[in-house]
């Protein structure tokens, strides 16, 4: 089987590091592949990419791209951690924190949220000058088992694909246009939708940061022994390397 | 957008009444469109024409006829701005606020609307006669302020005019009332110039001038495809609608590409502010248009095609379709077309609902497909893989009726008119402060300078060149060059003069993005509102000398990182006029006295809770004694 995986792979490199691909791929899969992290919020693995949070941005052949839906192209020079690409990545998630409302000192999600690790990993250290918007959300706690609170949400849409493409349920669902555009449920509220505790898109890794909550389970892991207290985001896929 | 406001826990005060509309007529409806799902911005549309809202229970009666769930069809109803999910008036009147409707004098009209039906904007009349809304650019910016009433549109409008139409709607008479009492007997053409004036100011060689009927399409059909597309590449036409790809080159891959159905599709959503040439094309030279359709047909072996026609110009759907039957009648389309064995080709008309992204081509499949207007990933590309998967050629109104005369009179004397890289003519649509505005077919290469003496605006301090995602240049900038290599334009040149106030253009153009952005991807839906609020921080004198350097660091966040075209162009407003109008920023800028950054205003943020509590703060609030 790895001989025919062979046969019609190519080579690229990633800040000069050379990386195997086949056909059909992109530079995000075969950069996790390799053990090369590219950074990302929206992509998760298992689930369809969609390429909207913008993270990932890398630079091939001189243009800027996503490197989750971009396919990988032989002999082609894919730029990743530079300072100006992790510039941009740092805006970016700057404006996802300024979108929302996101307290990580009160957030359950904290030290395993990605929009939180993502941002110890691109250095965001420094007062942002972005303006805060502030927006209002409802909080839904309709369901029995589960809570949603969309002031947290970062809008990277794993939930959708999750239901969707997983769970074969279509609980969630985008709504609206622009900076409204939010993700909402199939229904009223999340007790009019078929959505149980045990879905795919409900679980833990779905949801990057604290905006799906799992009721009565709240801080069973300590702040301290979390995720991402163990290393920074994408460590996983870095220590492939090694 | 609902910032500082108080929580109201997402529900709305007035959503739709659910009894109000039977569950079968909803079923009906579907039916009609053959309960299929791709058709559903055509659902949602003839639901809100008729019952002026969609319900809950219609979303879900709807998702139940076409087999998807409700919030599919809710992403749908809430992505357009012409669909309402809360419940409008039975006539609703649309301002357009572009930036050229404002300086002809919205404000005196929208006063004159708002105090006839006593409401204001936003707002709908208590009894669901009225809904008074601004939109914008419908594309009448050369008989500007103008607006839309239902599907009729009125045009130059004053506070005398806004008064008597206004007063009209409310004795009782219907819309089309307004453009003629015996509307109904006139020819949907009559209709169509009684409501909007064509303007041509001058007319070129290729397009407005005078044109033999479907010659072009007699030639094509003696001629092998392949030949078709030959003739296409030879002639140099590349895309009218802004962004100029090789015309010739994008049928090509169509052609290539091993497919059972190919598609053709006409990009008549025109939605750039300050462009209007595919509005007069559409009603001056519709034959033309469905000729240049059916002839890239024939090149890349397409038999089915799909005219998408901008919601705002609804006054034209029966001048089209009337063409169209016409054209089925006379074997134009069809089967076997002019007797050609195998040349099957006919064309739908697919109306948008209000949303400019859907002008960008993967959008604008996205649409035709019953989706939200969200650009699609490429690649694929179109031509690869695009409507519904099948390969799909995307043009312009413009383009296609170029490539049917380029048939006729052959690729070389295309080639030879214009300029290296810029071949033939171009229609420009002129507006704002201009003594001629209207449309100018003229070869490409003209300098500004050249184009503002003939359209009567020697005065002009600042031209936007291509719209709000082109250029804005100063008077050093005139001698330049209307072409693709110099400054390139999808036909909007808007005018200003000395008295415009630059930065309340920008922050127009801005909050025009903010609007359209789709929200897809994260710097264009979160960034433009972020260039628009620093904006704002300019022209209320609250910017510091570092701001200018923000708003060029956002800027280029937005355009490297953006998904679509919108997010590459949105900061253009910005950044021509930092590079071209320098001291319009510098002027307005100070150093702030503490080294405090003001990007937290504790006033607005506040607000939400003051509304709650119903009092006032009082560390905050500074004047106590009231």
């Amino acid at each position: 089987m790895s001989g025919t995986k062979k046969e019609t792979g190519f080579t690229f490199t990633i800040d000069g590091i050379e990386v195997t691909a086949y056909a059909g791929q992109t530079v995000m899969e075969a950069a996790d592949e390799a053990g090369v992290y590219i950074p990302r919020l929206c992509d998760h693995e298992g689930l369809r990419h969609q390429g909207s949070c913008r993270v990932c941005t890398v630079k091939a052949g001189g243009r800027s791209v996503a490197a989750c839906t971009q396919p990988a192209a032989p002999g082609q020079a894919v730029e990743n951690e530079t300072p100006h690409l992790n510039k941009m990545r740092r805006d970016l998630v700057e404006m996802l924190f300024h979108e929302g409302n996101h307290l990580c000192p009160i957030c359950e999600a904290s030290g395993n949220c990605e929009l939180q690790a993502m941002a110890y990993r691109l250095d965001m250290t420094e007062t942002t000058r972005f303006p805060y918007l502030e927006p209002c959300r409802a909080l839904d706690a309709s369901h029995p088992d589960i809570a949603l609170d969309t002031n947290r949400c970062i809008s990277c849409g794993r939930c959708i694909r999750a239901s969707e493409d997983v769970d074969g349920k279509g609980v969630f669902g985008y709504v609206g246009r622009g900076i409204h555009r939010r993700v909402a449920v199939n229904g009223e509220n999340l007790a009019d939708t078929d959505a149980q505790v045990t879905d795919h898109a409900i679980s833990s890794e779905v949801c990057p940061v604290g905006c799906i909550i799992r009721k009565r389970v709240g801080f069973v892991t300590p702040i301290g022994e979390r995720e991402f207290d163990k290393g920074l985001i994408g460590h996983e896929i870095e220590e492939r390397r090694k | 957008m609902d910032n500082g406001q108080a929580c109201t826990n997402g529900l709305s005060s007035t959503a739709c009444d659910v009894s109000a509309v039977p569950g079968e007529e909803i079923a009906a409806i579907c039916k009609a469109f053959g309960n299929d799902k791709h058709r559903m911005l055509d659902i949602l549309r003839t639901v809100q024409d008729r019952y002026h809202c969609i319900s809950p229970s219609t979303m879900d009666r709807v998702a139940t006829e076409t087999g998807l769930s409700r919030i599919q069809v809710e992403g749908v109803a809430s992505f357009y701005s012409f669909l309402s999910l809360s419940p409008k008036g039975r006539i609703t009147i649309r301002l357009c606020d572009d930036i050229v409707d404002r300086y002809a004098g919205l404000a005196e009209v929208t006063a004159a609307f708002e105090q006839v039906l006593g409401i204001r904007v936003g707002e709908t009349s208590p009894d669901r006669a009225f809904s008074l809304e601004y939109t914008p650019c419908i594309g009448m910016c050369d008989q500007a302020p103008a607006a839309m009433i239902n599907d009729v549109v009125l045009t130059r409008l004053t506070a005398d005019t806004a008064r008597a139409a206004a007063e009209a709607l409310k004795a009782g008479l219907t819309p089309e009332h307004l453009v003629s009492e015996r509307f109904s007997d006139l020819t949907p053409h009559e209709r169509a110039n009684r409501m909007v004036d064509n303007n041509v100011r001058h007319a070129g060689e290729v397009l407005l001038g005078p044109v033999p009927e479907d010659a072009g399409l007699n030639k094509a059909a003696a001629m092998m495809p392949a030949q078709i597309v030959t003739a296409i590449e030879d002639s140099g036409l590349r895309g009218c609608g802004g962004a100029g790809f090789t015309t010739g080159r994008k049928w090509r891959f169509a052609a290539g590409e091993r497919a059972e159905r190919r598609f053709i599709l006409c990009n008549a959503d025109e939605g750039e502010p300050g462009t209007f040439k595919d509005r007069v094309l559409l009603s001056e030279r519709p034959h033309l248009l469905i000729e240049g359709m059916t002839i890239a047909a024939r090149a890349v072996g397409a038999s089915e095609g799909i005219l998408y026609l901008r919601g705002e110009y609804v006054y034209l759907r029966e001048l089209v379709e009337q063409v169209l039957e016409e054209r089925r009648r006379r074997g134009l389309l069809g089967k076997d077309i002019l007797g050609v064995r195998g040349f099957d080709f006919d064309i739908r008309l697919q109306l948008g609902a209000g949303a400019y992204i859907c002008g960008e081509e993967g959008a604008l499949i996205s649409s035709c497909e019953g989706l939200p207007g969200e650009p699609k990933t490429r690649p694929p590309f179109p031509v690869n893989r695009g409507y519904l998967g099948h390969p799909t050629v995307v043009n312009n109104v413009e383009t296609f009726c170029h490539a049917a005369r380029i048939l006729d009179r052959g690729a070389g004397w295309f080639h030879a008119m214009g300029t290296e890289g810029s071949h033939g003519t171009k229609l420009f649509s002129i507006c704002g402060d201009c003594l001629n505005p209207g449309i100018y077919e003229l070869p490409y290469g003209h300098s500004v300078r050249e184009i503002l003496e003939m359209a009567g605006g020697q005065d002009a301090a600042a031209v936007q060149v291509g719209g709000p995602s082109g250029a804005m240049i100063a008077r050093d900038s005139f001698h330049r060059k209307l072409t693709f290599d110099d400054l390139a334009t999808g036909g909007a040149i808007i005018v200003f003069n000395g008295e415009r106030n630059i930065l309340e253009i920008v922050e127009y153009y801005m909050s025009f993005f903010v609007h359209e952005s789709c929200g897809y991807c994260t710097p264009c839906r979160v960034g433009n509102v972020f260039l628009q609020k620093a904006i704002g921080k300019f022209r209320k004198g609250l910017a510091n000398p570092e701001d200018i350097e923000y708003l060029k660091e956002l800027s280029g966040t937005i355009i490297e990182t953006s998904r679509c075209g919108l997010g590459m162009t949105s900061p253009n407003p910005i950044l021509t006029t930092l590079k071209n109008f320098p001291l319009v920023y510098s002027a307005l800028t100070k150093p702030n006295k503490d080294g405090i950054r003001d990007t937290f205003d504790i006033q607005s943020a506040i607000d939400g809770a003051r509304k709650i509590a119903k009092r006032r703060s009082y560390i905050f609030d500074r004047d106590f004694t009231q």
